[in-house]
């Protein structure tokens, strides 16, 4: 008998849910985020959420007025599970790439860092030229070309680690193909034990999670060489990726980032979990 | 549904075929000679020999697959002395990884498989080996190890199909078999369905083909359960 409630009661809570996604006006949505991705974000050993992305969406929700669940998911399944409905929005330091937009939408950008590369304080890499200089693919690709020509002497036949379906993992694709060997990694933190073990001997990902992960009493052989990378493919920056029939949610979100923008908020939150300013100008 | 998307998926899984099919084979066949130390050591009747392979069962069989890769493969490269050491070339590959994780589960399984064929093979075979004069080892070779293969291939071959279908926790540490391969093609085209059911379609066909092949030996290896080919009739003036 009890089986019987504790079923129809589910399939009650499973209609309501389905008829909420198709409403305009949400008073209650769930955002997905990794917890694996620190500074962006991070589960704590308590088990709760925490980071840049999780203390933003507290922020932007409030602004919005709406009750927001934050729940943690693997970030390569995410874009289907939000097109599949499982939750409303994704804060997950997702950069808005072009071929995500195919998919799905995203809000204006809420940070913006580079990606970087980061080698053991003891390898033939430690030298990489060009360090600290940071290339743009949308506005000087010439620039960036060149600057990859004169990394490709150095990184000749390296093992390189990323993410799985990372921008990182595009731009090896796109610039170095024929120069390293890439290894994707389901989580970031993967690649970086690899890269201490010594199974890979250099990894590439965002600058600002490199810069907390190199900052772990664990991680102390590792260090960040070279230039930076952005925009083009690689995105203007962390957005909110949210459902393309969502359209009223994301204008919400879009004027709450403004105005975390405009209060420092944005400035604030960069600061205290990065070290450096992430807002995007 | 979009075929021609689903026959693109197609042929790209099919490169990763191979891979699946080396891991699990290489595995299987590695897993199975430890398995076969490890019931042996069980039947010994030696109690050292016995608690160790009791252990290592207990270990092997009681803890996640999963696990145990992510032990091997990130934990023991954690250890600067791991690390120094002669195994390093061996640890260091994924592959390698992969397939010592796999080998020592399966063994694990295995071994409690292959002890329940050693006992049930009856005691009077054995004996009447014996009795012809035939050595120990002669009577294990002969005698107990056939019924054993015989009675344990159907629990076995579970065995085999279990493991051909763990593979896909390889892809956890980055060997591109089809799993791998699989969630690679999802996260750049993010459609999950049409990509997981092709490689489900295709684990299902590696595990048809292994099935057939199982029901095969256990036919060539069991006649005595089929009635015996009818003789030759012979007229009776020819009989001598």
């Amino acid at each position: 008998m009890t089986f019987m409630k504790t079923l129809a009661a589910g399939m009650f809570a499973a209609v309501t849910l389905a008829t909420g996604a198709f409403a305009q006006e949400k008073t209650e949505i769930t955002i997905a985020t990794e917890g694996a991705f620190p500074p962006y974000n991070l589960t704590k050993p308590d088990g709760t959420l925490d980071g840049y992305d999780v203390e933003l969406a507290h922020y932007l929700c409030d602004h919005m007025k709406i009750k927001c669940t934050i729940v943690a998911q693997a970030f390569d399944g995410m874009i289907p599970a939000l097109n599949a409905g499982k939750f409303d929005a994704i804060m997950a330091g997702m950069s808005a790439t072009e071929k995500r937009k195919e998919v799905i939408d995203f809000s204006m950008s809420y940070g913006s860092t580079g990606q970087a590369f980061a080698v053991l304080k003891d390898s033939d890499l430690s030298k990489m030229p060009l360090k600290d200089a940071l290339f743009s693919l949308a506005s000087n690709e010439e620039g960036a070309r060149k600057a990859v020509e004169e990394l490709k002497p150095l990184l000749k036949g390296k093992i390189i680690g990323v993410q799985t379906a990372s921008i990182a993992s595009r731009f090896i694709d796109e610039y170095l193909k024929d120069t390293v060997e890439k290894r994707e990694y389901k989580t970031t933190e993967q690649h970086d034990l690899d890269l201490l073990a010594g199974r890979v001997d250099v990894i590439m990902a965002s600058m600002g999670y490199l810069k907390t992960a190199a900052e772990k009493p664990t991680n102390s052989d590792m260090e960040i060489v070279g230039p930076r990378f952005q925009g083009g493919f690689l995105g203007a920056g962390s957005s909110v990726g949210l459902r393309k029939s969502d359209t009223a949610l994301k204008a919400k979100f879009d004027e709450a980032i403004t105005a975390a923008k405009a209060d420092g908020t944005l400035k604030t939150l960069s600061m205290k979990w990065f070290g450096f300013d992430l807002t995007p100008q | 549904m979009d075929f021609v998307f689903l026959y693109e998926t197609f042929i790209t899984l099919i490169s990763a075929i191979p891979m699946t099919l080396q891991l699990a084979a290489t595995s299987v066949a590695l897993g199975t000679v430890l398995a076969l130390g490890l019931a042996l050591c069980r039947v010994s009747g030696i109690a050292p020999l016995n608690w160790l392979a009791r252990a290592y069962i207990f270990i092997f069989r009681g803890t996640p697959l999963l696990v145990q890769i992510f032990l091997i493969y990130y934990g023991l490269s954690q250890f600067r002395g791991v690390r120094r050491s002669m195994f390093w070339f061996i640890l260091r590959d994924p592959y390698w990884c992969a397939i010592i994780a796999l080998m020592l589960c399966t063994a694990a399984y295995s071994a409690e498989i292959i002890r329940g064929g050693l006992l049930s093979v009856p005691h009077g075979q054995v004996e009447a080996g014996r009795a012809c004069g035939m050595s120990r080892f002669l009577v294990f070779r002969r005698i107990v190890i056939p019924l054993a293969i015989r009675q344990s291939l159907p629990a076995y071959s579970n065995e085999i199909i279990s493991m051909v279908k763990a593979t896909s926790l390889a892809s956890i540490i980055t060997i591109m078999e089809i799993t791998g391969v699989a969630a690679k093609l999802i996260s750049e085209t993010y459609r999950a369905i049409e990509v997981f059911i092709v490689a489900g379609a295709i684990y299902l066909a590696i595990n048809f083909l292994l099935t057939r092949i199982v029901v095969l030996i256990e036919y060539r290896l069991s006649p005595h359960l089929r009635q015996a080919p009818a003789l030759q009739p012979v007229a009776a003036g020819e009989m001598r």
